[in-house]
């Protein structure tokens, strides 16, 4: 089945020269670990807001696991989509415990489900829930506050997950941690998950397959295999030689 | 010093009972300006245009002096404590409507959007995450404002609201120095008073910012 699927997308904005998304199409099989590889101002932040409807297409068809989702509420779509951001935006307010247990809450989950789910949250992104529980976030460092974000956002077991750079902000020791959690959670949990990233290396790692975009469209869209091998035009094999020019380090930035 | 001490063996329950008006109108005329500027703060901070228009009116509104405000009313008001509330409720109204108004316009972006993104409705957004976020800005506003009706709320007793302005205004006709201690003592400290208060209720209200 189809996890997701685009159907000529366009989407323009007032302020720019050129579409943020130019008639995109594309289709993503449930359980991939797709990420979307470009510059600022690619269009790929705006490609995944499309799909928990923080954007309204101005063109175009956005169906998932074959619904079409601009009839169907926003609010209840969402719940079943969790969305990561770079910025976190956790709530400064509330304890982790409290964080990750609004939805649950909304929903009027059991007290105990919820204090279980919690907790096996936290396991999932490596905190000590005696520890961490009762914290508020500032008390955190940023990769901490990045595993509650996750943590919020996997509670409610969502069929599709949203990364947008999350872990751009995060120092390179922690941010190869958390990709190689994030790589294996995902495995474990057989969900849709879209990961955008300007870090080429980042890209190629978890994606098992990678979207590559400049000005609103799509380049390519393949294995990072077949991407490294047969690059669909100069932008893509530059991309990939910038890859190549300064291996190891993998900070690598468009 | 012996007359103030005089004064309140003799006059203690007239004394308790102005120092209940004071508070009294302090606390009504409060309550009204945030029933008026905190709805009002929230839809100024959506629109740029009903912000200009607010603020300047009750700038303007603010420049007028008190007592002129009083005057002005009682022809309409008549005398007692309803032109006095409209008086200290002008004057209490700007400064939480202008803390009120940047507190919504200044929510942290991410935080509302992944509330946004998690599910989370309009209604319910407003209530567990803007509210609370825009919540010290707006206190500081009201702090303010609650500080000020009570310096103020003095000149109520001009027009026969009662309160402690009462004392100060029998003190200015008989000409006597006693009374002016007490009176405007009491109200400063009541004041100070209640700024001690509002700064431990803010203090632990919003400990979650400095742990």
């Amino acid at each position: 089945m189809k996890a997701v699927e685009l159907v000529h997308v366009d989407q323009k904005f007032p302020n720019m020269s050129y579409k943020a998304l130019d008639d995109v199409s594309l289709k993503i099989e449930q359980g991939e670990f797709v990420t979307i590889l470009g510059s600022s101002g690619c269009g790929k932040t705006t490609l995944i807001k499309m799909i928990n409807r923080l954007y309204q297409p101005d063109k175009g068809e956005i169906r998932l696991f074959d619904e079409e989702i601009s009839k169907k509420d926003p609010v209840q779509l969402r719940r079943k989509i969790g969305y990561v951001i770079q910025q976190i935006g956790l709530f400064p307010h509330m304890t982790v415990y409290e964080n990750i247990a609004t939805i649950p809450r909304i929903l009027k989950w059991d007290k105990t489900k919820i204090e279980e789910k919690v907790q096996e949250m936290l396991h999932l992104v490596g905190l000590e829930p005696k520890e961490y529980r009762n914290r508020y976030p500032a008390q955190l460092s940023g990769g901490q506050q990045q595993r509650i974000g996750l943590a919020r956002a996997l509670i409610c077991d969502p069929d599709i997950m949203l990364l947008d750079e999350p872990f751009g902000a995060i120092d390179a020791i922690n941010r190869e941690k958390l990709q190689n959690e994030l790589k294996s959670i995902h495995s474990k949990s057989k969900k849709t998950y879209l990961f955008v990233t300007h870090d080429i290396r980042e890209a190629f790692k978890l994606g098992t397959r990678v979207i590559v975009m400049n000005r609103g469209k799509i380049l390519q869209y393949d294995t990072p295999e077949e991407i490294r091998q047969n690059p669909a035009d100069g932008f893509v094999s530059d991309l990939i030689q910038t890859m190549e020019d300064a291996p190891g380090t993998g900070n690598e930035e468009l | 010093m012996e007359k103030i001490v005089d004064y309140f063996s003799t006059h203690t329950d007239e004394y308790f009972m102005l120092l209940g008006q004071h508070i009294g109108i302090s606390i009504l005329t409060t309550a009204i300006a945030i029933l008026i500027a905190v709805p009002l703060g929230v839809l100024c901070s959506k629109k740029a245009m009903i912000q200009k228009v607010f603020e300047r009116f009750f700038g303007l509104l603010r420049i007028v002096p008190s007592l002129a405000i009083l005057m002005i009313c009682l022809p309409i008001l008549g005398t007692g404590i309803k032109p006095a509330v409209v008086a200290l409720v002008i004057l209490a109204v700007p400064p939480i409507l202008m803390n009120t108004t940047q507190a919504f316009l200044h929510l942290p972006a991410a935080t509302i959007e992944a509330a946004t993104a998690m599910g989370m409705g309009k209604a319910r957004i407003f209530f567990r995450v803007k509210l609370p976020l825009a919540f010290p800005l707006m206190y500081a506003g009201i702090r303010t404002a609650i500080v000020e009706v009570i310096a103020s709320a003095t000149l109520a007793s001009y027009i026969g609201a009662g309160g402690l302005g009462n004392i100060i205004f029998t003190g200015l006709g008989l000409m006597r120095v006693d009374l002016l201690y007490i009176g405007g003592g009491s109200v400063a400290i009541l004041s100070l008073l209640t700024g001690f208060v509002m700064d431990r209720i803010y203090q632990s209200a919003t400990k979650y910012q400095r742990i």
